[in-house]
């Protein structure tokens, strides 16, 4: 158990770490929230059932933590997401296609 | 040996993040960042936790993590509605 604790811990910091990077290299917001978000919300999951698997007794506290981060962290992260999109957050170069274009009127976006 | 690896990947993290905190070319950014440190602090307690063996830091994860999801709502509506 404490080895399988151990190497969940090590994968969680990576993840951690990996989102982190995915934050400072993307090239516009919207690529860092997905870089940002996904990431950290791994690493959150796998380094406290690690910390869980090793004591057990802190493990229903811990799942109680993994559940609401579980719920409430794509839940900010797209409403983060939404508000930069009505303030008109310019886009990267290379966006293909926008499936929110002409969703809000003109008057209804902030900013230009 | 261990513990070691895992405080410098999160402390790596943390500076990352606040490096695009402290660059963000919109206000969105340095909310994301903000994001994304609370989540690394949260996973810094429960650490700590797991080395001082001591069980109210957990108790200290859950309110942090309650307080971090209000925050960033709390941001992204007042950056939303304000024209």
């Amino acid at each position: 158990m404490n080895y399988i604790g151990n190497i969940l811990i090590i994968i969680g910091s990576f993840f951690y770490f990996v989102g982190a990077l995915g934050l400072y290299r993307m090239p516009d917001f919207f690529n860092r929230a997905q870089a940002g978000t996904k990431a950290t919300t791994l690493g959150t999951f796998s380094l406290l059932l690690g910390v869980g698997l090793i004591n057990l007794v802190w493990l229903p506290k811990l799942l109680i933590v993994i559940v609401f981060v579980a719920i409430t962290n794509p839940v900010g992260s797209s409403v983060l997401a939404r508000s930069a999109y009505r303030n008109n957050v310019e886009k990267c170069e290379k966006t293909q296609f926008d499936q929110m274009e002409g969703l809000y009127e003109k008057e209804d976006l902030n900013g230009k | 040996m261990i513990n070691t690896i895992v405080f410098i990947l999160l402390i790596s993290g943390i500076i990352l993040s606040a490096l695009r905190v402290m660059k963000g070319p919109t206000i969105f950014d340095r909310v994301l960042g903000l994001d994304v440190i609370n989540l690394i602090i949260i996973g810094l307690i429960t650490l700590l936790a797991m080395i001082y063996k001591n069980e109210l830091y957990i108790d200290i994860v859950i309110v942090y993590s309650i307080l971090a999801f209000i925050e960033t709502i709390v941001f992204a509506r007042i950056l939303e509605v304000q024209k």
